[in-house]
């Protein structure tokens, strides 16, 4: 009994990541392919971009802080403290930064996205877009996805700025320690492979969590309680995911680095 | 098919030599158990009404989507506008598909968008320009009777109205086959009548093919009795003993299609989920 259940179980899991990977690759292709719907591409920057500025910004800031109050404290027992703004920028631009966001916009838009679309499916409006005529995958999907991919990348480089300013606010007004030399070690150590990893990584993060939160929202059934599993499948997938494949991308970035 | 009810004058006659607008041939489609439909075969010929009938939960709105190729069938063959769409890619089928209009059980209204762009939906897409659209909106919606509500937001509209809004969506671009799937399902007696009228109005005016799921019997009687007057700007019923030739009835019982015919075969079938039914 156990095994048939393993058993079922474990089939279920290999035919939800077939699905997965065929409707993600096909979300891929479609990127490249007309018709692209420009109009629902800017609306949904404006609500994934701009509407996750402020969350993103404030988890950028107070993560900064805590890395230099943490760091500071260690640091200082080597009589190294003033390498802090090191620390922190190092940490926020070729991790945190990218991670962070990913998680912080995947909690908020992943959600969304799942919501919505399997809301439309219960309500047969994805049926209706289809009967009249109109791709859901090229119409609702890929202009998501999209604007996943274009607006993680901008909101990770604001929480690094930010990441960054929260470090320099803890080490001046509660380290009491020297703004410009903080801000001189930041820069002066920060190089073109480690913005290019932290710039690198929310391209996938944001292909990750926007294609997962359309495929949960496509296929959801079982009216609105299936658009609530929908909805925290695609949150616990696309933030277990991005740390996955962060731990991944990361290992490959390093080896082309080194 | 025996038509012995008597025809009535006004109605568009039937296309002999025409191909069928739809044919299903030995059709079957499961999900994860049980056969939902088991071997269906009909056909709607040009400017027929086809009322399929059979109570909830026994297939009508999958056979449906099946015909829209919303759905695609495990066994057999589903002819839309004489192609076989059973193994059609998506691609493929939204051309056939603009050819055709549905209107959802529940209207399936896009919620952010206002009547007007739901309505016009179809034309946003062609990218028809917005005073062409504006005026064909305004003309769909007259049809249903609600010009008023172009602006609004479907959230603000009772059920009955979106049911209508939805009919107007699906006829803005005269299709040449209409769906309707339980139009009148969950509405009280007088926005019924209402919905109906309309169907007889598109059926008797545009004499556009139909298929109309229902498990009302009222609705589909009024509709086998009734005949729009274009000169009363209504639904008048037909003389005693007539009733519209085109109009014709199937009847789904546990996936299987147990009845074909008019309404008087109807009336006059002996087979027991018929008398079951219509009793």
């Amino acid at each position: 009994m156990a095994f048939i259940a393993i058993d079922r179980t474990a089939k279920q899991i290999v035919l939800t990541v077939q699905e997965y990977s065929l409707f993600a690759g096909r979300a891929f292709l479609n990127l490249f392919r007309p018709p692209i719907y420009w109009t629902d591409f800017l609306i949904q920057s404006d609500i994934i971009g701009f509407g996750s500025l402020p969350i993103v910004i404030l988890s950028g800031f107070f993560t900064g802080g805590v890395l230099a109050l943490q760091s500071s404290a260690t640091l200082s027992a080597f009589g190294a403290a003033a390498v802090t703004g090191q620390f922190v920028s190092l940490t926020m631009v070729r991790e945190l930064g990218a991670v962070l966001t990913g998680i912080m916009v995947s909690g908020r838009n992943a959600s969304s996205i799942a919501s919505e679309l399997g809301s439309m499916v219960v309500t047969e409006q994805i049926d209706a877009m289809r009967a009249l005529g109109v791709d859901p995958m090229r119409k609702l999907v890929t202009p998501r996805i999209f604007a996943c991919i274009a607006m993680l990348l901008f909101l990770t480089i604001v929480a690094d700025a930010f990441g960054i300013a929260g470090g320099a606010a803890v080490t001046v007004f509660l380290n009491h320690q020297d703004g410009t030399q903080y801000f001189h070690m930041a820069y002066e150590h920060l190089h073109y492979p480690d913005i290019i990893q932290g710039l690198v990584k929310p391209l996938f993060f944001g292909y990750l969590l926007g294609s997962i939160g359309c495929f949960y929202g496509m296929r959801t059934t079982g009216g609105t309680e299936g658009v609530g599993r929908a909805t925290i499948s695609a949150v616990v997938n696309s933030s277990v995911l991005i740390i996955a494949v962060d731990f991944l991308i990361t290992h490959v970035l390093l080896a082309i680095f080194a | 098919m025996n038509h012995a009810a008597a025809s009535a004058p006004s109605s568009p006659a039937l296309e002999p030599d025409a191909g069928p607008v739809v044919a299903l041939r030995g059709v079957s489609i499961a999900f994860d158990g049980p056969p939902v439909l088991k071997d269906i075969t009909f056909s709607v010929a040009p400017a027929e009404t086809r009322i399929v009938l059979g109570p909830a939960g026994v297939g009508k709105s999958v056979l449906l989507k099946l015909i829209l190729g919303l759905l695609r069938p495990q066994n057999g063959n589903v002819l839309l506008f004489g192609e076989d769409i059973s193994r059609m890619s998506e691609e493929k089928l939204f051309p056939l598909r603009s050819r055709a209009g549905m209107v959802f059980q529940e209207g399936a209204l896009f919620d952010s968008l206002t009547v007007r762009d739901n309505v016009a939906y179809r034309l946003i897409q062609e990218h028809v320009p917005d005073e062409d659209t504006d005026s064909r909106v305004r003309e769909a919606l007259s049809f249903v009777g609600l010009e008023e509500t172009f602006g609004l937001y479907p959230p603000s509209l009772s059920g009955g109205m979106k049911r209508r809004v939805a009919i107007a969506r699906a006829l803005i671009h005269h299709p040449e086959l209409i769906l309707y799937d339980s139009p009148t399902g969950g509405l009280d007696p007088v926005t019924s009548t209402t919905i109906i009228e309309l169907i007889v109005k598109q059926r008797d005016v545009h004499a556009a093919p139909a298929l109309l799921v229902t498990h009302r019997l009222q609705d589909a009687f009024t509709l086998c009795n009734h005949r729009f007057d274009a000169e009363q700007n209504r639904m008048v019923p037909l003389p005693a003993g007539q009733t519209n030739p085109n109009t014709t009835f199937l009847m789904l019982d546990e996936g299987r299609l147990i009845f074909d015919g008019s309404l008087d075969e109807l009336l006059h079938s002996q087979t027991s989920f018929v008398r079951e039914f219509l009793e």
